[in-house]
């Protein structure tokens, strides 16, 4: 496949993902076997040959992400991919790509947890992927796509974000996303060059030697380095949120969701069309850093926001960090490979508006189980 | 007047801070003369481990990458796919290479990957007060051991040379030590066949240095020499474990001298 012609390719999401890689200029992929996320080690292990590339299928999750950070380290595009169980044991290299600066890009396709949990799409990664999952303070700057194009447009970006942040960059999709086929356009242009990187380890010919590195033994060398840290951290804040508003013009009450549940919340919108319910979706793309000013400018007009998650209840932290009292949140999950219906989400909406019932609406049953989520509500 | 012997230039001129009579001092300066010797600086990437010589890169004058504890191999396999024609060395302690980083030297000898590692067995956790290595010998004492290592407790000494001759993928693998002039010098021999090795793209090598820790074995530095010598070559012989430009030596683990 080429994936450089502007032509539309049905594939699965994680096909997409591995073929975005190699047109951001990434040659470099490790790799362990772990369900949901096998379509895209198996694209890369026929691809990477075809590019001139290096694959490898290391010995554990944890072997693959310090094969990724030592290719960082020299300088190269790298990537690798996992699932739950694999991510978390990624979790001390991505705190060590952190700790020495070093960009990468990581894809999480979610599944169920905690433990070894199931393969049904989760979203329930969340804290770990955006308040930094291993030891330190440090952030990943972390990318939500919700369809087999946003994949693709995305992990192309996210090598940028990396090489300009010197950043780790995870892309948190979910089994769902990963396993669903769905027309791709490859609309990016080829990256052949690599970024020219000074710091990298090549042999230091001709110049003074580069220390990749993230131990600092003298007292108050890493307080000085966590601060500049931090305040890359604040840039990235500054320059970088992503987010997609629907509807939102005058809409009573707020979906927040991303990744899946958005596009269930959008089929929810779509089919409340015409019954006089107004509702709108705030859609993170990026969910760290958090789109926390545009919550904000809702929160001014909207009754209340349901933040909708496959998930106890993850995202909803942030979105209540960054509205605060200002309007009542509440909060839809399903957990454990549940993935809620655009009819479950109108129902909870349905009862916001309405608690005891008042407000009734026709909504064609569709074949799903009911009753399994999880609600909450914070009401100021 | 022309200088016979002098500092390699690789070595940094900077206060050690090793232990009185400890090892690593010798082993970095014997990898120093061989990059000076060979012209190799500008094109060596080194690792260096968690475990006391995590500051290594403070002394070698070359580009240098830390790695988490354990997972030199594993970094060194993507610094050596992206630049494959520059010369890649792990310099790994007992801890890091024998215990939680077992699974990363197994697989990167197995691959066959063409990098050359410099482990330094001293038979003890030298960094955090000399505890129970892999390594240690048994009825040795160590902070965790303080009755002496008792293999029905704590197990036995693993053979990192022996266990990894039986991979197809490791085409040289050597035990030296630092006991002496003479053994200095066959540890100098066999790092230069190491990376002679790794130039040739012959594959994984192996160089296992018993090196002295006179602090966590409560030894003078003379006594810990003789310690060697005398104890630890008894658990480690020393020799040859595997050379791709002979046919090898030693079934069952008999090594032949180096």
């Amino acid at each position: 496949m080429k994936s450089s012609t502007n032509k539309k390719h049905l594939l699965m999401g994680n096909e997409a993902a591995a073929e975005a890689a190699i047109l951001a200029g990434c040659r470099h992929y490790y790799g362990y076997p772990i369900t949901p996320q096998n379509e895209l080690i198996n694209h890369m292990a026929i691809r990477m040959p075809q590019v001139g590339g290096t694959f490898l299928q290391a010995e554990s999750e944890i072997a693959a992400i310090y094969m990724a950070y030592g290719g960082a380290a020299a300088g190269a595009r790298v990537m690798t991919s996992s699932s739950g169980p694999g991510i978390s044991l990624m979790q001390e290299g991505i705190s060590y790509l952190a700790g020495s600066e070093l960009p990468c890009v990581i894809v999480n396709v979610q599944r169920g947890g905690p433990g070894l949990g199931d393969i049904s799409p989760s979203q329930a990664d969340y804290f770990q992927a955006v308040k930094g999952g291993g030891h330190g303070d440090y952030h990943n700057i972390v990318l939500a796509p919700a369809s087999v194009q946003e994949i693709a447009d995305l992990v192309y970006d996210a090598f940028d974000l990396a090489d300009r942040y010197r950043n780790p960059v995870m892309l948190l999709g979910d089994a769902q996303l990963g396993q669903m086929m769905e027309p791709v356009e490859f609309r990016k242009t080829p990256r052949t060059h690599q970024t020219v990187k000074r710091w990298a380890l090549t042999g230091a010919e001709g110049r003074a030697r580069n220390i990749v590195k993230s131990f600092y033994p003298v007292k108050g060398e890493l307080e000085v380095f966590n601060i500049r840290l931090q305040r890359k951290y604040r840039a990235v804040e500054q320059e970088e949120v992503r987010y997609e508003e629907v509807n939102t013009q005058g809409a009573e009450i707020i979906l927040v969701a991303y990744g899946t549940c958005a596009r269930i919340c959008k089929e929810a919108i779509r089919r409340a069309s015409g019954t006089g319910l107004q509702i709108g979706l705030l859609r993170p793309i990026t969910l760290w850093p958090f789109p926390k000013e545009p919550l904000r400018r809702l929160a001014k007009k909207a009754r209340a926001f349901c933040v909708v998650e496959m998930s106890a209840g993850q995202m909803v932290e942030d979105v209540r960090l960054a509205v605060l009292d200002r309007c009542p949140i509440h909060f839809y999950g399903r957990m454990g490979g549940g993935v809620p219906s655009s009819r479950e989400i109108l129902k909870k909406v349905l009862n916001i508006l309405a608690p005891e019932g008042t407000l009734e609406l026709e909504i064609p049953e569709i074949p799903t189980e009911l009753g399994k989520g999880l609600y909450f509500s914070t009401i100021p | 007047m022309q200088a016979l012997y002098s500092a390699p230039k690789t070595l940094l001129r900077t206060p050690s801070h090793y232990c009185p009579g400890c090892g690593h001092g010798i082993a970095h300066r014997l990898l120093a003369e061989i990059i000076d010797e060979w012209g190799i600086r500008g094109k060596t990437i080194g690792l260096a481990p968690v475990g006391c010589s995590v500051l290594a890169y403070n002394y070698l004058d070359i580009d240098m990458c830390e790695a988490a504890h354990g997972r030199p191999p594993a970094i060194a396999t993507g610094i050596k796919r992206v630049h494959p024609d520059n010369i890649v060395f792990t310099y790994q302690g007992d801890g890091d290479l024998a215990a939680i980083g077992m699974a990363e030297i197994v697989h990167t000898a197995s691959r066959a990957e063409n990098i050359t590692v410099i482990f330094i067995n001293n038979a003890v956790y030298g960094m955090t007060n000399g505890q129970l290595a892999p390594t240690t010998l048994l009825n040795q004492k160590t902070t965790t051991t303080p009755e002496g290592r008792d293999p029905l407790a704590h197990g036995y000494p693993i053979r990192i040379c022996e266990l990894l001759a039986t991979l197809e993928g490791a085409s040289f693998l050597a035990r030296t030590s630092l006991s002496s002039p003479k053994n200095i010098s066959q540890t100098k021999e066999a790092l230069k066949k190491g990376f002679k090795t790794q130039i040739e793209k012959k594959g994984f090598s192996l160089i296992e240095v018993l090196s002295p820790c006179p602090v966590y074995w409560r030894m003078s530095p003379v006594e810990s020499l003789k310690f060697i010598e005398e104890k630890m070559t008894q658990t480690f012989p020393l020799g040859v474990f595997k050379d791709w430009e002979k046919t090898v030596s030693a079934p069952g683990g008999q090594a032949t001298e180096v």
